[in-house]
């Protein structure tokens, strides 16, 4: 049956109503493609058994004529998501073993609507990275392969880089993924997939390991725009657990999807031509615009004057609230705990946050404990929240003559495993173009548009006015359907 | 003789005086009280604040800072405040926030309290005491400079196991109202007597029990003495001092403890202190130098409080006739 895992999210939800195969072998036909992938380290945990019991309740389901908007679909989970009795690390060694009692509001929903989990998926260390190679549990390393005969490993992207991953290398039909600065649409875009952060507030961050709260938001990762649409409707709702989830209905985003762009106005921001970014991405840009006006857009240029302050202003307010939110990682509750011989509190804090965090969790823990600190308070992080205004009010303006925004999504094609490792500042550029979106609350969807010169996925990002989901999906749709790509990894795992 | 500057409230003055080897000091006071709300839940979550539970039986995840919890501000806790704040006919701040006030210790389990530094939910009020109860004339007015809103941190246990600390969490998370006073009390007797006023009024209110031994009202104590006349001396806090003769007896010891440091050629070092009633002094906690840095910043969890005009219209109208209003 490893046809089955041919099948994406909608195929299979419809496959199964249709009777044309049960729940149970799309089940184990992607276990098994989980199995025998281990080499590629996307998944911390498989939960076989968790798939195959919704798969199970899913044919039950059908037999009564019961069945429910996911029924049928297996799904990875990032590790960053709460999850009851399954153990949820962050990707951080500092939880190791930890097993919630409780379920996040995310993957609750997703169960809810009869979707089962195949496992969690590996990610950058508390979802900081672009890499995934900051994760506690080995990187992950992406399905693609240089078309030019160099075998060496490439990243995912990240911090969803085990989502991107196993999505693309066809170990499920989508995933959830997470997003504070890029981490849906970068590693998305990496692997030559869809994956869309909506609105801040969309989703619940109940249950979802904190890295930066005003910031961080759940998404849908998958093979097309419209599985990423049936996710996204099924994972969105207001939660009143959630002092900061917006309180609107989900509208009907999948069932409403229109490549149709007659009477839309796209925007092409200048400050995102940016030197040294590679020819190809331009090229590729190029092409997105000349696609969306097929599709009946109307192109104009527009300006985002803050855009170049979107990067420092981010690494400033993510790690600021990170040192806050990190802080309840202490040994004392849950976790690992390191209790030195005869130490005291203080010794264990120390030795417990020295062992169980990676050097870019630490290095965030400090820059944020330094630009909230007495003395640089006003100078940083007051001033970036200043900043981070002007960013929203560019967007806000901008909005007065276009209705969407067309932006590469990263500035250049998958790099090698270790490649940008030991500098992070060019690790940090690669969320250029995804940051200033993400301090703005906005809607953004990466959707894969061509090859670079080595043969590696290139993606192009659609921005939208906030909660205007359906506006990103359909451009995004309308992108999908004249890039035409089709290519995808061979499967040497 | 002092004179008020012009914008200040019209004080009685004080006679109140220590007398030093080398002449009289005046004393100067401010206390901050912590009164618990009385609400059936904690400030952002939905567990029980009975007081005298089972170690760790009133604990929800959000208390226990389990990763990805989140808090919810509890609508009764706030009403609590904002009529407290009415019933000190203090400016209710329609627009307010909660900040995170960073620290680590094993009774605080998020590694931070949620509190308001930066906009209070209550500003400028006063409560108005008679130094002597029979005597309108002896009235005083003591300005309140703010109320807030914040957490109250567990409780840690050093008798259970010879080498281990155990936290008791039931504490953790249960609504304060820290209401600060300004320095305008003069003696000990005055300090005493703002905090039975307060503890009435809040007991009228009924947003705080007052019940002292049972930890519900404690007061964090400023003081400072200086020559009449002079500008304001450098203070201490002693913290957590827990009933209105502790409170007393800690003014009465501080001060005179500032006066002979100060008449022995000795400076005054701004520093936290603890009372030890069991031997009725004050000493040393942590000095300025070792006192934390909390790195405040608003709570990216939660969103500005805004209070509607119906919510406080409903508040004011449920405060029942206040004592001698």
């Amino acid at each position: 049956m490893t046809g089955l895992t041919e099948l994406g999210v909608a195929a299979i939800r419809d496959g199964v109503r249709e009777g044309e195969f049960s729940a149970r072998e799309v089940a184990q036909a992607y276990i098994s493609a989980v199995e025998k992938a281990r080499l590629l380290n996307a998944f911390v945990v498989e939960t076989p058994e968790h798939a195959l019991a919704a798969a199970d309740a899913a044919d039950a389901a059908r037999a009564s004529g019961d069945l429910k908007p996911l029924s049928g679909v297996p799904l990875g989970i990032k590790d960053l998501f709460a999850t009851r009795g399954v153990q949820t690390t962050a990707g951080s060694r500092i939880l190791e073993g930890f097993e919630p009692p409780y379920e996040s509001a995310v993957s609750a929903r997703l169960f809810a609507a009869g979707a089962g989990m195949l496992g969690k998926l590996n990610m950058d260390e508390f979802a900081m990275g672009s890499s995934n190679e900051t994760s506690g549990y080995g990187a992950v390393i992406s399905p693609w392969r240089r078309s030019d005969g160099g075998n060496a490993p490439l990243a995912p992207g990240g911090s969803s880089g085990g989502s991107a991953a196993a999505v693309a290398g066809r170990l499920c039909p989508g995933a959830t993924g997470t997003d504070t600065g890029g981490s849906i649409r970068q590693p998305a875009a990496f692997v030559g997939i869809s994956g869309i952060k909506p609105t801040y507030g969309r989703c619940s961050r109940w249950g979802i390991v904190a890295f930066a709260s005003s910031l961080d938001q759940a998404g849908p990762m998958a093979r097309d725009v419209r599985d990423c649409a049936a996710l996204l409707e099924a994972m969105s709702g207001f939660d009143p657990r959630d002092s900061t989830s917006l309180d609107l209905p989900v509208p009907r985003w999948e069932a409403s999807l229109d490549p149709d762009l007659r009477g839309k106005r796209v925007g092409i921001p200048r400050e995102y031509r940016i030197e040294g970014v590679p020819d190809e991405i331009g090229r590729v840009w190029d092409e997105g615009i000349a696609w969306l006006e097929d599709a009946g857009a109307t192109i104009v240029d527009v300006s985002l004057p803050h855009t170049r302050f979107a990067l420092p202003t981010y690494y400033i307010i993510a790690p600021a609230e990170a040192s806050s939110n990190l802080a309840r990682y202490d040994g004392v509750r849950y976790g690992k705990r390191v209790q030195p011989e005869q130490g005291g509190l203080t010794d264990m804090y120390e030795a417990t946050r020295a062992a169980g965090f990676g050097a870019e969790v630490k290095r965030r823990i400090m820059i944020g404990t330094y630009v909230l600190s007495a003395g640089f308070y006003d100078a940083y992080f007051n001033r970036a929240q200043k900043v981070r205004s002007l960013i929203a009010r560019d967007f806000a303006d901008v909005w007065e003559s276009c209705d969407l925004l067309l932006t590469p999504t990263a500035p250049s094609a998958a790099f090698a495993l270790g490649d940008k490792s030991a500098d992070p500042i060019a690790m940090y550029l690669n969320d250029v173009f995804a940051v200033p979106a993400s301090l703005a609350g906005l809607p953004a969807m990466s959707v894969p548009a061509g090859l670079d010169d080595h043969g590696l996925p290139l993606g192009l990002q659609i921005v939208g006015k906030a909660l205007d989901e359906q506006g990103v999906l359909d451009a995004s749709l309308a992108l999908e359907e004249r890039a035409g790509f089709t290519a995808r990894p061979e499967a040497w795992w | 003789m002092v004179v008020n500057g012009e914008g200040d409230p019209p004080v009685t003055e004080s006679s109140y005086r220590i007398r030093g080897a080398t002449g009289d000091w005046e004393v100067v006071i401010g206390l901050e009280v912590h009164a618990q709300v009385t609400s059936k839940a904690k400030l952002f979550s939905g567990a029980s604040t009975e007081f005298g539970g089972e170690p760790n039986s009133q604990v929800s995840l959000v208390d226990a800072a389990m990763p990805g919890m989140l808090p919810v501000p509890n609508a009764e806790c706030i009403r609590q405040a904002v009529r407290t704040g009415m019933a000190l006919e203090a400016r209710i701040n329609p627009w307010s926030r909660f900040d995170r006030k960073n620290y680590f210790y094993a009774d605080l389990p998020q590694g931070y309290q949620i509190s308001q530094l930066y906009h209070p939910i209550v500003g400028e009020g006063e409560i108005e005491i008679l130094l002597d109860d029979k005597d309108e004339a002896s009235a005083k007015r003591i300005g309140v400079e703010r109320i807030h809103l914040e957490q109250d941190a567990g409780k840690l246990m050093h008798d259970q196991h010879p080498s281990f600390s155990y936290v008791d969490l039931n504490r953790s998370g249960v609504a304060l109202m820290e209401i600060v006073s300004k320095p305008d009390l003069r003696s000990p007797e005055e300090a005493g007597a703002y905090i039975r006023k307060l503890r009435a009024i809040l007991r009228y209110v009924g947003s705080c029990d007052g019940n002292m031994e049972q930890g519900s009202m404690r007061a964090d104590v400023n003081v400072s003495v200086r020559r009449p006349g002079d500008p304001l001396g450098t203070r201490t806090e002693t913290k957590n001092v827990n009933s209105v003769r502790f409170i007393m007896a800690a003014i009465e010891h501080e001060a005179s403890r500032q006066v002979d440091v100060l008449e022995g050629g000795g400076v005054i070092v701004q520093e936290t202190r603890l009372w030890d009633p069991d031997k009725s002094e004050t000493r040393s906690l942590r000095s300025k130098e070792e006192a934390h840095d909390y790195r405040y910043f608003p709570d990216p969890d939660l969103l500005p409080l805004e209070l509607s005009d119906a919510f406080l219209e409903e508040c004011r109208a449920s405060l029942p006739e206040l004592p001698d209003a």
